[in-house]
């Protein structure tokens, strides 16, 4: 009756990669001068989450290796220990590795043992560099009591015990009736024997002296297994999971000393019991930790505090987006209010047929008061459901302080990270794409923006440069912005580079804003050398294209050697989109309203005809292209290709550029459903996806850069 | 595949002719109804339909395969199929002037794709089933249908 584990395995990568997440904030923001006890605390209370799961899991190799960090957490903990940069870097690292080791285990892959060695001595030799100042009768945690002294033995002794065969004593003593609840003692041995070599010895102690007063039905024998198999105890729990409550069962793990171990002197023999229990409640008790904290964590997450300052109540958002799990955490108040609403939706259906029922002209005021009413809660469960995949913009930028850290050592400079906004909301999509793009330019700042601090002082600025991470909402958008107070772009130095490249022609007259996109095109680098960071030149052709993927647009803004801003737009959401329906001929098209500037009709005069053919219009000191719809689309129905009849919808490309598109009329404006066209189509030039109108017909979404660059072709 | 095994195929008529798909490829059969164009496209591409919140193209193999003049006509139908490609499956309609019935053939009876010279394309045809009253032609779906091939794709008349 063995359980399958895997099936919980998902949940435990999850848990374990928002723990390792935990853990890497709590390091950072350890203070080496004062010490927050709860900030120590919050670090070994993920650690040891880790080690509980492992450990039941079967990940030894993990739960070993966790253990060891955990010993020399707990003695920061109880102040035996000073915490020292050089130990939060020690830790910090082996935040790494253990994240590498979940990867693999993940993955199905082989773990990197030559690397976990590796990490683990640095640990071990971190941990016996003498700050330690352990003394044997302090009232530490039973597992501390047996580990601490010699940390190392203990945890190769914990390795080869994990490793080494098992031998384990059962006792089985059912209750009478065990038989009448459908349970076979003999199933379950054979599942036992199925773990490994089994031996069962018969007890008949129970039976009735008489055998007149035997009940056929009930069972009155007893068994002593002795089982030999390389298991966990949970595994044996498991094959008598469903009989727990109607026996006795006790599972002892037979005293080590008689297995033989390899190179085992007899220090080691008589440590190694000692140890082994404790592991073992150490596991149990991990199970009990681990378990309530998800609810307690997702009804967090709205909490306004910082998420830097309290990891522990932010941790269940410290999912890395970028781990592309298919799973969401959901705080439990938006649910509440979908089931609320659902509620409503039921009683609105009952009302409404309770008033077609008996119809009558009479009912007809209430008919159509619930029809609004159902209107309104439509509208509002679909903003619901929409809302659930809305998450804090914190998913991306909780992995920026480590990032700075890392960076800022490496590239001796001195680097404070301002998160602001981190509550706000985007869809789950957006988080997920972008995350690179915004790790790109945060590099780029910090190498290539800030100055090293001998320059920043020479140039009367602070020492320690600051780069700001803001989010917020501007209209039916985010942005995002990384805004440093670096040296800025130089104009003139990036002109130069791009007539050198040949991306410009040396007589070429740009705007600002033009130069400043000129580092979005690909092979362009200003950095004099190259560095492991950053300075390929590719990369920012990467961020621009994504962030366009997503309907999105860059903007940048510098001062030379003030600093400069790179601002990310981005809409909301990805699945439904504000339209503004139009028509030529037979046709509906839908306008994203984000691309539209204005609508017109135009004046005779008003137009002016270029070489014959293209048309243009004056429009607020611009002459603007026109692009006629109907024409780039082949729709012959139009109703009049006379520009004075129809109307021009200004719009704008996402570079940009501006044109006119002459359509035949607008109609309204609504928030339509995204629907993939290329599912079980392709993608068409100049229409970016599809949709589906109120009538139930399908209405096609324009993409506006798109058909500029068409209506050029 | 034993070849003796029956394999059942919906037959349906395009301007007269008679044409069969594998009868497991079709998700449903649905009435004519106004589908939306999508410009710049192929003609045989008659446009997108809602097929239940999701957008299916239709497409017209009298158009594709230029047998003559079509008309839309209330009796028309709009055969729904599932279409294997390198990617996965995609759903795509097409159009049909009537549907005749379903056909148990065994693969012996499926004779090989006929040489009919060098003016006619069989690269989208499974086979020919000629019974007792009439000659079906079994088109292979995966690709005849097969998004990837439509634009730039040597029409059948080669």
């Amino acid at each position: 009756m063995s359980i399958d584990m895997e099936q919980f395995h998902q949940v435990f990568f999850e848990e374990s990669f928002e723990c390792l997440d935990a853990m890497e904030t709590g390091l950072l923001n350890l203070d080496m001068g004062a010490v927050d006890s709860e900030e120590i605390n919050t670090i070994f209370r993920a650690a040891h989450s880790i080690k509980g799961g492992s450990g039941t899991f079967g990940f030894d190799n993990v739960a070993a290796y966790t253990h060891v960090m955990e010993t020399l957490l707990d003695e920061m903990r109880d102040g035996r220990r000073d915490v020292t940069q050089q130990a939060v870097e020690v830790l910090l690292g082996s935040v790494d590795c253990l994240r590498e080791m979940l990867n693999a285990i993940e993955a199905k892959e082989p773990v990197d043992e030559s690397r976990v060695a590796e990490h683990k001595k640095s640990l071990e030799t971190e941990l016996n560099s003498a700050q330690s100042t352990t003394d044997e009768s302090e009232s530490t945690p039973v597992v501390q009591e047996a580990v601490t002294p010699e940390p190392t033995v203990a945890a190769s002794i914990e390795a080869s015990v994990l490793a080494s065969p098992v031998v384990w004593d059962i006792k089985f003593v059912p209750h009478e009736d065990l038989l009448v609840t459908g349970n076979d003692p003999v199933r379950m041995f054979r599942e036992l024997a199925e773990l490994g070599k089994l031996d069962v010895t018969i007890n008949l102690e129970g039976l009735p002296d008489n055998l007149d007063g035997l009940n056929p039905e009930f069972c009155y024998l007893a068994w002593d297994l002795v089982l030999t198999a390389d298991v966990g105890k949970d595994e044996i729990d498991d094959v008598f999971a469903w009989v727990e409550d109607e026996c006795d069962l006790s599972i002892v793990l037979r005293d080590p000393v008689v297995v033989p171990l390899n190179n085992t002197d007899d220090t080691q023999a008589l440590v190694l019991p000692e140890i082994v229990a404790p592991v073992q409640e150490v596991m149990a008790a991990a199970e009990e930790i681990t378990e309530p904290e998800p609810t307690e964590e997702s009804v967090e997450i709205t909490d306004e505090t910082t998420v830097i300052v309290a990891p522990k109540e932010k941790s269940a958002e410290k999912k890395k987006a970028a781990s592309h799990t298919a799973s969401i955490r959901v705080d439990t108040g938006k649910i509440d209010g979908l089931i609320n609403m659902v509620g409503e939706l039921v009683i609105i259906q009952s009302m409404l047929s309770l008033a077609g029922e008996n119809f009558s002209t009479d009912n007809l005021d209430r008919l159509k008061l619930g029809l609004s009413q159902l209107e309104r809660h439509t509208r509002e469960l679909q903003e619901s459901v929409m809302n659930i995949r809305m998450l804090p913009i914190n998913f991306v930028f909780s992995r920026f302080p480590r990032l700075v850290h890392d960076l800022s050592l490496k590239l001796e400079k001195k680097i404070e990270l301002k998160l602001v906004g981190e509550n706000t909301e985007v869809d789950k999509t957006v988080i997920e794409m972008i995350s690179d793009p915004l790790v790109h330019l945060v590099r780029n700042s910090l190498d290539h923006g800030i100055e090293i601090p001998e320059e920043r002082l020479k140039k009367g600025k602070p020492e320690t440069g600051s780069i700001t991470l803001a989010a917020y909402h501007r209209g039916g958008n985010i942005v995002i912005e990384v805004k440093d107070d670096g040296k800025g772009l130089n104009k003139e130095v990036l002109r130069q580079k791009a007539i050198e490249k040949g991306l410009i022609a040396d007589n070429a007259i740009l705007t600002d804003k033009q130069i400043y996109h000129l580092i979005f095109m690909a092979g362009f680098s200003t950095a004099e050398k190259l560095t492991d960071v950053s300075g390929r030149g590719v990369g920012m052709d990467v961020v621009r294209r994504n962030i366009q993927e997503l309907g999105g647009s860059v903007e940048i803004d510098s001062e030379l050697g003030v600093g400069s801003t790179m601002s990310i737009s981005l809409p909301l959401t990805l699945a439904i989109l504000d339209g503004q329906s139009i028509t030529v001929g037979d046709e509906t098209y839908i306008i994203p309203l984000s691309a539209i500037v204005e609508s017109m009709n135009m004046e005779e005069g008003q137009i002016n005809h270029v070489v014959g053919k293209g048309e243009a219009f004056l429009l607020h000191g611009e002459y603007l292209p026109i692009i006629r719809l109907h024409e780039i689309f082949n729709i012959t129905s139009v109703k009049s290709s006379n520009l004075i009849e129809g109307t021009v919808v200004v719009v704008d490309g996402l570079d940009g550029s501006r044109c006119g598109l002459f359509v035949d009329e607008l109609l309204g404006q609504q928030q339509v459903v995204i629907k993939s066209l290329e599912k079980n189509y392709r993608s068409i030039d100049g229409i970016s996806s599809a949709t589906i109108l109120g009538d139930g017909s399908v209405a096609l979404i324009l993409d506006i850069p798109g058909l500029i660059k068409l209506s050029n072709q | 595949m034993d070849s003796s095994a029956m394999t059942q195929y919906l037959t349906f008529d395009l301007l007269g002719e008679m044409y069969g798909v594998e009868i497991l490829k079709v998700k449903e059969i649905r009435g004519w109804e106004e589908i939306r164009d999508i410009p710049n496209t192929p003609d045989y591409i008659k446009g997108a339909l809602n097929l239940r919140g999701e957008i299916i193209p239709i497409v017209d193999l009298r158009v594709r395969f230029m047998m003559g003049e079509v008309t839309y006509t209330p009796i028309t139908i709009i055969i729904i199929l599932a279409v294997q490609t390198d990617t996965g499956e995609t759903v795509i309609g097409i159009v049909a002037d009537a549907v005749s019935d379903v056909l148990d053939i065994s693969r012996d009876d499926i004779q090989e794709k006929p040489n009919l010279g060098s003016k006619i394309d069989m690269q989208f045809m499974l086979g020919l089933s000629v019974t007792a009253d009439n000659m079906v032609m079994l088109l292979d779906v995966d690709k005849v249908l097969n998004p990837n091939y439509f634009e730039g794709l040597p029409s059948i008349l080669s």
